[in-house]
């Protein structure tokens, strides 16, 4: 049996990477080598604690502020869109631009199979599969999402004997967040006639708002209503029913404009 | 996903989306920054530079992969070339130490550390000086490969260069830091 070399420095880098081809042969040489083991084992001590440098810390909120910094420049350099610009039919005052054109995302995802076939040329239906999908994906984020505050609710552990305030604030933020983008989806469910859709979104919306409205830390009983609201309307059973059903919608393939009343 | 649907929104003009993107990707993106730069205010540009370049060129974006993926393809160019053009601006400049002491003697010349605290701030003055000694090109290939755990395939486009030469970049900066930080801890 031939008889391995010492590993050289490359192989071990490899080696902690994972990046080598003969992987079985490096362990197993490691095994029966305290030399190279010795080795390997410097190597990985060194990039652990390369690892270890900590990187400064940002909040919650530092999205917001990249945005809030961005938006000026933001206004100064508009997009190209690729295809056909939807703006230009679009016009309004500026406050309602932003929440129209989103209404305007969701109708062409849910109307689209209401809409009738049209002589269309390619460019327009990448852009109108690319809305689908952008709206299908907001949609299942938005529902994942919604999902999560709803379970960090039912799941939370109640004050117990010691009879304290419960603490809500976290999932409060979180519920605060959600209701501009539950009134827009709902809205727009409720235009394109998806009923179903708009109830449980309404539904949800003022489930999020009765939780966003409350103070921060609520009582034991004020806290076990509103599980129990949570539970006797089902609203969690029914987000999870629609958000499976956005999802499965998610996972087909792009259709073409011809197919897309198939949806 | 979650990208897909930012890129396609802001490509198609909806602000609001854009800012649902810029919301998701950006702790991650300043993470990325500040692992390339080691500076907070260098990753505060390079995000910045990165979002707003992402949202001029949307129509580039390839739906097949992720956002999160273009990002970070867009944030490490960024990065690589702020860290360029601090390499220009640098050259010819004495190094910090007027002797050029490898940075493991100056800090071997340091008092013995008196508790965590001060062995703690002293790795993290090593390992920062060990990364500020790599080349733009080996920080960006090692914070790729070992900070982000981007594969050599997905380091290669990045860089501009082959996989083999990747692994060589990834060899000399990991020898680099080695000699840096022989018998830290």
């Amino acid at each position: 049996m031939k008889v391995m070399e010492h590993l050289t420095e490359e192989q071990l880098i490899e080696h902690y990477y994972r990046d080598d081809e003969d992987r079985v042969t490096v362990e197993g040489h490691l095994t029966v080598c305290t030399s190279c083991q010795e080795s390997y084992q410097s190597l990985a001590h060194m990039l652990e604690a390369v690892s270890d440098s900590p990187v400064p810390e940002r909040g919650e909120g530092y999205g917001r502020e990249v945005y809030a910094r961005l938006l000026p420049k933001l206004e100064m350099q508009k997009p190209a869109p690729a295809g056909f610009d939807w703006r230009s039919w679009f016009r309004m005052p500026a406050l309602a631009t932003a929440g129209a054109l989103a209404s305007l995302l969701l109708v062409a995802f849910l109307a689209g199979r209401l809409l009738p076939r049209s002589n269309t040329p390619a460019p327009t239906a990448n852009t109108a599969q690319i809305r689908e999908r952008v709206l299908l994906v907001a949609v299942g984020d938005h529902l994942d999402r919604s999902q999560m505050v709803l379970l960090e609710l039912s799941n939370a552990p109640d004050a117990g004997a010691r009879n304290d305030l419960v603490d809500i604030s976290s999932e409060q933020k979180w519920a605060r967040d959600l209701v501009p983008d539950n009134r827009l989806y709902r809205q727009t469910a409720t235009e394109v006639g998806e009923t179903g859709m708009a109830s449980v979104l309404e539904e949800l919306e003022r489930l999020l708002l009765d939780v966003a409205n409350r103070p921060s830390k609520i009582s034991e009983s004020e806290f076990r209503a509103l599980r129990k609201r949570i539970e006797d309307k089902g609203i969690l059973f029914k987000v999870r029913v629609i958000g499976s059903e956005v999802r499965e919608r998610e996972e087909r393939p792009p259709v073409s404009s011809a197919d897309r009343g198939k949806l | 996903m979650a990208g897909t649907v930012a890129v396609a929104q802001a490509r198609a003009g909806e602000p609001d989306t854009f800012r649902l993107l810029v919301e998701q990707h950006s702790r991650a993106l300043f993470r990325l920054a500040y692992r390339m730069t080691g500076n907070e205010q260098d990753a505060e540009d390079v995000v910045q530079e990165t979002l707003l370049r992402a949202h001029r060129h949307m129509g580039s974006f390839e739906e097949r992969s992720s956002m999160a993926t273009w990002l970070h393809r867009i944030a490490t160019n960024c990065a690589l070339d702020l860290l360029r053009q601090r390499q220009r601006h640098d050259k010819g400049r004495e190094s910090e130490d007027p002797e050029g002491h490898p940075i493991v003697e100056r800090l071997a010349g340091h008092e013995p550390a008196q508790d965590r605290l001060f062995f703690n701030v002293q790795v993290k003055k090593r390992n920062e000086s060990a990364m500020a000694r790599l080349t733009p090109t080996e920080r960006t290939a090692f914070v790729l490969r070992h900070f982000e755990g981007r594969g050599l395939d997905e380091i290669a486009p990045a860089l501009g260069l082959r996989v083999g030469a990747v692994k060589n970049t990834i060899f000399r900066a990991v020898a680099k830091l080695r000699r840096e930080l022989e018998g830290l801890a």
